[in-house]
């Protein structure tokens, strides 16, 4: 049985700025991570890898440079990975991209049936959380989404058991294989790379595979095959709030605009 | 005149043999460790081996200590006497008697005198041990040692007494035309009957007691502690001559194995210092972890890697696998991974062990083994490493904000031949808001002397030092390679840096790389710049009060910098610090050293407390340190402890404080 898990290569968001006349993002010199809730995604296929001897493939979309996302995975233990790059495949929005990753699930699938497919619950740069259960819809499996924990799996009756994290709540879901999970960072804490695992990784083929591979209509994917067009990027206004003073050149100056602002309020009892 | 030496012969040569054989066991074990080079500079060695190992310059250092020098000597002179009994008692013909006779008086005054005084030096011994034990001379796991040593005592003591009970009765009966060159002896065979058969067996006796503790002695010395013997001198003239004691590279490849998970994996020297113990507890009294109650002892390290390798060894060199792990479950010969991460690093330990064994570089292969071939390692580290790799920097904060400390002040970028020093900022000085003052402070004070420096700003990476010390040896040597390389790019040759983690790792990890700094530690720049009159400071009241004086590890013991960070402080304030305690090369670390700053501490004190309140107790008004960790460390105890009144300043802040116009 196959556990398939898709990973995504974001830009550190943490170092992405905005550029405050054009409203657009900097994207220069920005590096580039394995988006943070993938990280818990490969973990957990890991995880299944201990307990069940599964064979764990990766999956990534993205530009041949994603591939270093896929070594990361290699590194940490993963069996197989697939880089799904094409440029048919660019400027592909959530919709797009959920088509591309099915077929490629599905071409995987008639080799060697896949049990589980796992997604981080959404990557740092969309953020829109759909892709997960994109993929689900198209390969007609059940999907549980924001799973902090997998209580049980069950090979023999073709089960799981996950509990899934809401607002307020814990939901204990079970649902019959194939299964698609999205998780959440509570999961698991992700492994770390031995260095004979990275050394190793360094020389692993990542496989390619363009859309000569899944053949798909190219009007379906990439740019064309998106319904959603981002038109513009901004920072919100600041609707509330005022900077007071100058507390980088005169701190103590702000400190006492400050307070005598709070003390005005009635914020700050003397 | 000797009697039986028909019987002593043969017991003789089966003693020898024994000992050989036990000597030979031992040692053949050494081979199985790995190849390390210890035997270039043999002048800078032999003067090691003449400080340490003959002048025993770390064994007085303690008052007891004395004690054992005087054994030592002892011991060597009176490896002449035995020489001469023992090759007498098979050829009686073979004596020192066949020496001149002035020599041969000379050395019977000199056996004498010196059989008393080891008399007198085992008496002392065995009443320290007896009445004023020092706690470190116990640990919980070594059971059994005290009846080593007083076994060994007792051998020497018998020794000696046998050797004026024979002298004696040879004096006594009225033959031995040296008497006069034995006081001790004389006096003893005053002591005795005159009867002539009775001083015989008198004679008889105290030879055969000789003979046989002598041979005792010979057999059990190999197989106890005390086999120090014989690899405390050779180990000294084969101990690092680099200081600080800056752990070696490794190489990636396939194939290579990393850091040290079994016993053979270590160096043939790192074997030898395990013989070399002899459980004196000194590094165990040192240590910051042993004494806050972590599962460290340094001497335990060296005892468990002993006896793992005399368990294992002879399995090892069949090629079968070991039956006692190296780190695993606690255990006799097994080292626990948590006491392999309980080390600061601090080289209090290095500092202490008076036949130079190297305990802390140890406890880092050990670490290697353990994140590079086997990824364990507490859970803290994971964001650690992470975060290094990522950001490089600890925090993970993004490396566009290293540069935000600049706000508010005019700052070069550093540009060769435009600007002399490079200000190596570090992490700390960086992106911790307290350390971010230290660094306008020193900003401040460079600016007013007329240093010419500049930084790297956002272009600036982490050197890596957490790295090293917790055995990430693979990401430290890929961010130490961009270093190098970043450095010799911009042509950086001379290089300020704020921390003494940067300073340590760029001065004298760096090198390894092939890169060649002059590296200067803040405290050190700015002590110059007040002594060449570069400074001046109007104010010299800065309100501080009593100032004690915290000495950083890898700034004092790492890199030899006590007096510096001293005179800027009573350069800037007109007083002398106030000695902590513990001070300068016996400082007791803050707790943050050897990457635990980012972890946490589970078991026991915290270090951190345990200083603060070594300090407390001399009443500072301020405390002064010259590192962002211990800053942190010393602020945070100082809140935990409640004193939240006694300030913690960086010496160079104390400097930009009197730079304030009146």
């Amino acid at each position: 049985m196959l556990v398939v898990v898709c990973v995504k290569q974001v830009p550190d968001t943490t170092q992405v700025q905005i550029d405050p006349v054009t409203n657009t993002l900097i994207r220069e010199g920005v590096p580039f991570i394995v988006n943070p809730y993938d990280t818990h995604a490969v973990e957990e296929g890991l995880r299944l890898k201990d307990r069940f001897g599964f064979k764990v493939v990766a999956l990534s979309m993205g530009p041949p440079n994603a591939e270093a996302t896929l070594r990361k995975a290699l590194s940490l233990g993963v069996d197989r990975a697939i880089l799904l790059s094409d440029r048919a495949f660019g400027g592909a929005d959530t919709l797009a991209t959920s088509k591309v990753l099915s077929a490629a699930i599905a071409r995987l699938a008639k080799d060697e049936e896949v049990g589980v497919v796992i997604c981080g619950k959404q990557t740092i740069d969309g953020d829109t959380a759909q892709v997960g259960p994109g993929i689900a819809t198209r390969l007609h499996c059940s999907q549980l989404t924001l799973v902090d924990r997998v209580e049980d799996l069950d090979p023999s009756v073709r089960k799981i058991r996950v509990r899934r994290k809401l607002e307020g709540r814990h939901e204990e879901v079970e649902a019959p294989l194939p299964v698609l999970l999205t998780v959440v960072r509570e999961l698991n804490r992700p492994r770390y790379p031995s260095v004979p695992m990275r050394l190793a990784s360094e020389e692993a083929a990542v496989e390619v595979w363009d859309n000569k591979v899944l053949e798909l209509d190219p009007n379906g994917i990439g740019l064309k095959g998106s319904p959603t067009w981002v038109s513009r990027i901004f920072s919100p206004e600041r609707a509330k709030g005022e900077i007071l003073g100058d507390g980088a050149r005169d701190p103590e100056a702000a400190a006492e605009i400050l307070i005598s602002k709070m003390l005005e309020k009635d914020l700050l009892a003397l | 005149m000797i009697p039986h030496y028909t019987l002593f012969t043969p017991l003789l040569i089966a003693s020898l043999a024994f000992f050989g054989w036990s000597v030979y066991r031992r040692f053949s074990l050494l081979a199985l460790g790995q190849p390390e080079q210890r035997l270039d500079r043999p002048f800078d060695r032999l003067k090691e081996m003449l400080l340490y190992a003959f002048a025993q310059m770390r064994v007085v250092k303690k008052p007891f200590g004395f004690n054992h020098l005087v054994i030592f000597w002892s011991f060597l002179i009176l490896m002449l006497a035995n020489g001469e009994f023992m090759v007498s008692g098979v050829i009686p013909s073979l004596n020192f008697g066949l020496l001149p006779e002035g020599v041969h008086r000379a050395l019977l005054l000199a056996f004498d005198i010196v059989s008393l005084l080891t008399l007198v030096a085992i008496a002392v011994s065995v009443g320290r041990r007896l009445f004023v034990r020092p706690s470190y001379l116990d640990t919980a796991y070594v059971k059994g040692i005290s009846a080593d040593a007083f076994l060994i005592l007792s051998f020497i003591a018998l020794l000696m007494v046998a050797y004026f009970g024979m002298h004696g009765g040879l004096i006594a009966q009225g033959n031995d035309p040296a008497a006069a060159a034995m006081p001790v002896s004389s006096f003893v065979a005053g002591m005795l009957p005159s009867d002539p058969a009775t001083l015989s067996a008198i004679f008889g006796f105290f030879w055969w007691l000789h003979a046989l503790v002598l041979l005792a002695f010979l057999c059990f010395l190999p197989h106890s502690k005390h086999m120090h013997i014989l690899t405390a001198i050779p180990n000294c003239y084969l101990a690092s001559l680099e200081w600080p004691n800056t752990q070696p590279r490794e190489k990636f490849a396939k194939g290579e194995v990393y850091g040290v998970g079994r016993v053979d994996r270590f160096s043939w020297k790192d074997l030898l210092d395990t013989y070399s113990c002899t459980e004196c507890g000194r590094c165990q009294a040192a240590c910051p972890a042993t004494a806050t109650g972590k599962p460290l002892n340094p001497r335990q390290i060296v005892h468990a890697i002993k006896t793992n390798l005399l368990e294992n060894g002879l399995a090892i060199k069949e090629g079968k696998a070991p039956t006692v792990p190296l780190i695993g479950p606690e255990g006799e010969g097994t080292n626990t991974e948590d006491a392999i991460w309980s080390c600061t690093t601090c080289g209090a330990c290095l500092q202490a062990c008076p036949v130079l064994i190297e305990q802390m570089p140890k406890i880092i292969k050990m670490r290697r083994h353990l994140v590079e071939n086997e990824a364990r390692f507490p859970e803290e580290l994971l964001n650690l490493f992470e975060n290094m790799e990522q950001r490089s920097n600890p925090w993970g904060i993004a490396p566009a904000e290293r540069s935000k400390w600049v706000s508010t002040m005019q700052v070069k970028t550093f540009e060769k031949g435009e600007t002399e020093y490079l200000l190596y900022v570090g992490c700390a000085g960086s992106f911790d808001s307290r350390a971010k003052q230290v660094t306008v402070a020193l900003a401040t004070v460079l600016n007013a002397a007329g240093v010419s420096w500049g930084i790297l700003g956002k272009d600036e990476k982490c050197c890596g030092d957490s790295l090293r010390r917790l055995g990430n040896e693979y990401l430290f040597d890929k961010m130490a390679r961009e270093n190098v390389e970043l450095f010799r790019e911009r042509g950086v040759t001379k290089v300020i840096t704020l921390c003494p983690h940067c300073l340590t790792t760029l001065k004298n990890d760096y090198r390894q790389f092939g890169l060649e700094l002059e590296v200067v530690h803040q405290s050190e720049l700015v002590a110059k710049l007040l002594a060449d009159g570069k400074l001046n400071l109007p104010r010299k009241e800065l309100g501080l009060g009593k100032i004690s004086y915290h000495d950083p590890c890898y700034l004092g013991r790492h890199n030899g910098i006590y007096d510096a960070p001293r005179e800027v402080v009573a350069k800037a304030t007109g007083s002398a610090v106030q000695e902590l305690p513990r001070h300068r090369e016996n400082s007791f670390c803050c707790g943050a050293g050897g990457g635990r700053m980012w972890m946490e501490e589970f078991t026991g004190e915290r270090v951190n407390h345990a200083r603060v309140e070594e300090a407390l107790a001399e009443n500072p008004d301020t405390i002064c340190v010259a590192c962002p960790y211990c800053m942190t460390m010393m602020e945070d105890g100082l809140k935990d402890k409640g004193a939240g009144q006694v300030r913690v300043r960086d010496v160079v802040e104390v400097v930009a404080e009197g730079l304030r116009p009146l």
